[in-house]
């Protein structure tokens, strides 16, 4: 019994991280831009493929996933430079579009280069299974999760220390107030969306290893992503966290103990739950309409 | 504007009339025919995403029950179609009704969620609920039929089609140019001056929601008939952002230009058909070139420049 | 009886008292001016009145009918409409198209009728179309009939927000402000136009920041500073008032 829920506890907290990724990254794009990026799981997608493919060509893991964040760190300042930015004062339907479109683009252009085909990534280090009071856990759960605390803690870092976290922050508060203290608020569109791919490429590429990875991956991720974005109050990163943890969690306890053909609808339902009766999320502050 | 609307009118139908000359064998009516469909699905959806300006990125779902409706009570009960196609379109519409409240309250991309949350629910349910639906591997539906009389070839499919949308088109243009399309239009523009001077901006956001829905519900049952197998896929999100993208494409808030987005859609890539891997990367880029490029759609930033020019 | 009654008004946000115990009553027939200094409450007052915000606390009365909570769009049908400071127009609609929305309620809006696009329903269209032409010459900007909303200058928006909320046929007439942003001649045009709303026996509550120009068509004039009432009566009353000369210099009297 224990042994059993612990062990849906585990993969639900493992897939989990990478929602919660996923979510840190709309919630900065979102924060320095009020975009939401449908695009976010494509940066997922991109970094796993193409990391996959670079393995695949004989260049050594380690320089694959550097090479990979960098690529697709790429496709997230390509996005906003050629996307976004010409669009800037659309409307938000306008912009949904735009990320729409650009993520079927990405998902077509990945599906020429790559095929339809399923692809994994070796574990990074090994696959013996790892005994844990009845519940077993891989070895890659445990790069998933070291992983996303690093990067955790590392943003955490970057938006209060450095000068370019605070800037990003301040931009996010009060676009027009940063600008007149002579933030570039140009750059932190461009940093936000940087940033954002580098986030899904890290959790795309520490979870192909367990999940697999193929061109349309990154739709479910993606939506994922955004449930834990809202869950824990759109633009709040640590309730990005917090709601992707929750969502993995519920997902995996519902495939476990109710049906798992439904695990892929209880995101949705989650999500349709908070913005039907709590749509400023769990931590979010409650916006008001000012006329 | 009343001329206006009869002259757009006859020139769809001329367009209807004369298209099948171009026609050479029963693939290009079956392509016309998809499109004619597409056509009706996005005239209604366009009265919400264009008019009102409320986004769904889940009526694909709507469009699912009302097949999966068709299908099974015409197949599995033997109810007759014609009645088959109501029930589905007064099931669509009543949970539509119930939906939208809440939904409706949410705007913008919380409202873009919600209504893909609701598609993707709607299509996982499909997917999975096989005994009534069969599942992944869809579900035969016989040919649609009204008093003994079946349509069968395509060439009847075409007319039919091609009346029901031309039907479409001339409620659709009724509704914009009616006190509840200023409505529609004004809590658009801006919802607090339309509840000012009496706008139940509620209602009428709910109103148009249940309409585009049993637009896409009616659409559903027919396109059942027409293919004789449904599959899970027709209810997906991919197939909601195709309709909605076709809307866009065509030119929000115009429904001549919802139906000129939906011929083109639905037809290029057919043409296309050497390029079928580049499928994706095509609408891709179609849809982000639209927005960017003139977010109007091609149909209204056409009309501009043509009477730019004549000036 | 007054038309519009306001009994211990409050409205907080987030500890800032916005509109603080305020009660005042505008009787029927006349132009009752709220002014006041920015940040006096005024526009907040409004938002109270038309049902966009929710009173901390007390009442708002119309015909001695409470309508405090009710939604906004239920106060159009009971008589009330208004004009906005920072313009709510339709900017995807002709301005012919957004005075006509202001006349919805006193037309045919059955769905029925609308699909099948009915003759009784197009005759009153036609009608109504007629009217709203008129409404539009009569504040003043009946040449853009035929325009984009989005294509007027900013002066003739401000009429075409008052000929649309005219086309509710209000009782009572709220206008947020209808000369900020407007040169002296178009001021005075504005001022004009009030009076001839005033006229047809429309009781019109005006919101101005500008205490001159309200002094000349006012009937009665309430003063606020920090959402409290500072001085109320006649505008030579008001107008001679320490405290709100006081407010207006910021001299300590």
């Amino acid at each position: 019994m224990f042994a059993e829920f612990l062990q849906f506890l585990l993969s639900g907290i493992t897939i989990g991280a990478i929602y919660a990724l996923a979510g840190l990254g709309f919630s900065i794009i979102y924060n320095s831009s009020h975009v939401i990026n449908f695009a976010q799981g494509e940066f997922i997608m991109v970094g796993a493929m193409s990391t996959v493919a670079l393995v695949g060509t004989g260049v050594p893991l380690p320089v694959a996933i550097l090479i990979a964040i960098v690529a697709t760190m790429l496709v997230g300042l390509a996005l906003e430079k050629f996307a976004i930015e010409p669009a800037r004062n659309a409307d938000v339907v306008t912009l949904i579009i735009i990320t729409i479109g650009a993520s079927i683009f990405l998902r077509g252009v990945a599906q020429v280069l790559w095929g339809k085909d399923f692809h994994s990534l070796r574990a990074f280090t090994g696959d013996t299974p790892i005994n844990i009071m009845g519940a077993t856990i891989v070895p890659q759960s445990l790069w998933v999760l070291g992983v996303t605390m690093v990067v955790i803690i590392a943003l955490g870092w970057f938006f209060s220390r450095t000068l370019a976290g605070k800037a990003m922050l301040a931009t996010s508060y009060n676009r027009l107030a940063a600008q007149l203290c002579g933030i570039a608020v140009k750059r932190v569109l461009m940093l936000s969306f940087g940033l954002s791919a580098m986030l899904g490429a890290i959790g795309g590429i520490v979870v192909t290893p367990i999940t697999f990875t193929s061109y349309e991956a990154g739709i479910m991720l993606g939506l994922k992503g955004f449930t834990a974005a809202v869950l824990g109050g759109l633009g709040n990163g640590a309730g990005a966290v917090v709601g992707g943890l929750i969502v993995g969690v519920a997902e995996a306890m519902g495939a476990g103990y109710i049906s798992s053909a439904y695990k892929d609808a209880i995101a949705f339902v989650i999500i349709l739950f908070v913005l039907f009766f709590m749509p400023s999320g769990l931590f979010g502050k409650r916006a008001t309409d000012r006329v | 504007m009343q001329r206006n609307r009869y002259i757009g009118l006859a020139v769809l139908a001329i367009v209807i009339a004369l298209l099948p000359l171009a026609f050479s064998n029963n693939y290009h009516y079956d392509i016309a025919i998809l499109a004619g469909f597409n056509a009706i699905v996005c005239v209604g959806l366009n009265l919400l995403v264009g008019y009102a300006g409320q986004i769904s990125l889940g009526h694909a779902g709507f469009f699912a029950l009302g097949a999966y409706a068709s299908g099974i009570l015409t197949t599995r009960y033997g109810v007759p179609p014609l009645l088959a196609l109501l029930s589905g379109a007064v099931f669509v519409g009543f949970l539509a009704f119930v939906l939208a409240r809440p939904i409706l309250r949410l705007k913008g991309h919380y409202l873009a969620m919600a209504t893909l949350g609701i598609g993707i629910i709607i299509s996982i349910v499909l997917n999975t609920e096989s005994w009534i639906t069969g599942g992944p591997d869809g579900l035969m539906t016989d040919a649609f039929s009204v008093a003994g009389v079946a349509l069968t070839t395509e060439k009847t499919w075409y007319w039919v089609v091609g009346g029901l949308l031309l039907f479409a088109v001339w409620l659709a243009l009724n509704i914009i140019d009616s006190p509840i399309g200023r409505a529609l239009r004004a809590l658009h523009g801006s919802e607090v001056g339309a509840q000012v001077v009496g706008v139940d901006t509620t209602q009428y956001k709910v109103l148009v929601f249940v309409i585009s829905a049993v637009f896409a519900s009616v659409v559903g049952s027919l396109f059942a008939h027409y293919v004789g197998l449904m599959t899970p896929t027709s209810a997906g999100f991919m197939k909601s952002v195709e309709l909605v993208a076709m809307v866009v494409f065509g030119g929000m808030a115009s429904t001549y230009g919802a139906v000129v987005g939906a011929a083109i859609l639905t037809s290029l890539p057919q043409f296309l058909a050497t390029l079928h891997d580049y499928e994706a990367v095509v609408l891709g880029a179609v849809l982000m070139g639209t927005m960017i490029f003139m977010p109007r759609g091609l149909l209204p930033t056409m009309v501009r420049l043509i009477r730019r020019w004549g000036q | 009886m007054s038309l519009l009654r306001v009994e211990k008004l409050s409205k907080e946000f987030g500890g800032v008292h916005a509109v603080e115990d305020l009660s005042f009553s505008v009787s029927r027939g006349t132009i009752h001016s709220i002014i006041g200094p920015n940040g006096a409450g005024k526009t907040t007052l409004f938002n109270l009145i038309t049902g966009i915000y929710q009173p901390t606390s007390g009442k708002v009365f119309l015909e001695d009918e409470e309508i405090t909570n009710r939604p906004v769009h239920a106060l159009a049908a009971k008589g009330m409409s208004r004009t906005f400071q920072n313009l709510q127009i339709f900017f995807n609609m002709t301005a012919l198209e957004n005075v006509m929305v202001g006349h919805h309620l006193h037309l045919d809006r059955r769905l029925l009728p609308a699909l099948l696009h009915m003759g009784t329903l197009v005759r009153r269209d036609r009608e109504c179309r007629d009217y709203c032409i008129e409404l539009m010459e009569f504040v003043g900007c009946g040449k853009y009939r035929n325009s984009d909303a989005a294509s007027m200058p900013y002066g003739a928006l401000k009429r075409l927000e008052i000929a649309r909320a005219l086309a509710s046929k209000p009782k009572l007439l709220l206008l947020d402000e209808p000369a900020a942003g407007l040169n002296a001649t178009e001021s005075r045009e504005i001022d004009e136009v009030i009076k001839k709303v005033a006229a047809q026996g429309v009781t019109v509550v005006l919101v101005e920041h500008d205490m001159k120009m309200v002094m000349g068509i006012s009937d009665h004039i309430l003063a606020l500073d920090y959402g409290r009432k500072l001085a109320e009566g006649t505008p030579a009353e008001v107008g001679s008032n320490p405290d709100v000369v006081a407010a207006y210099l910021g001299a300590a009297v």
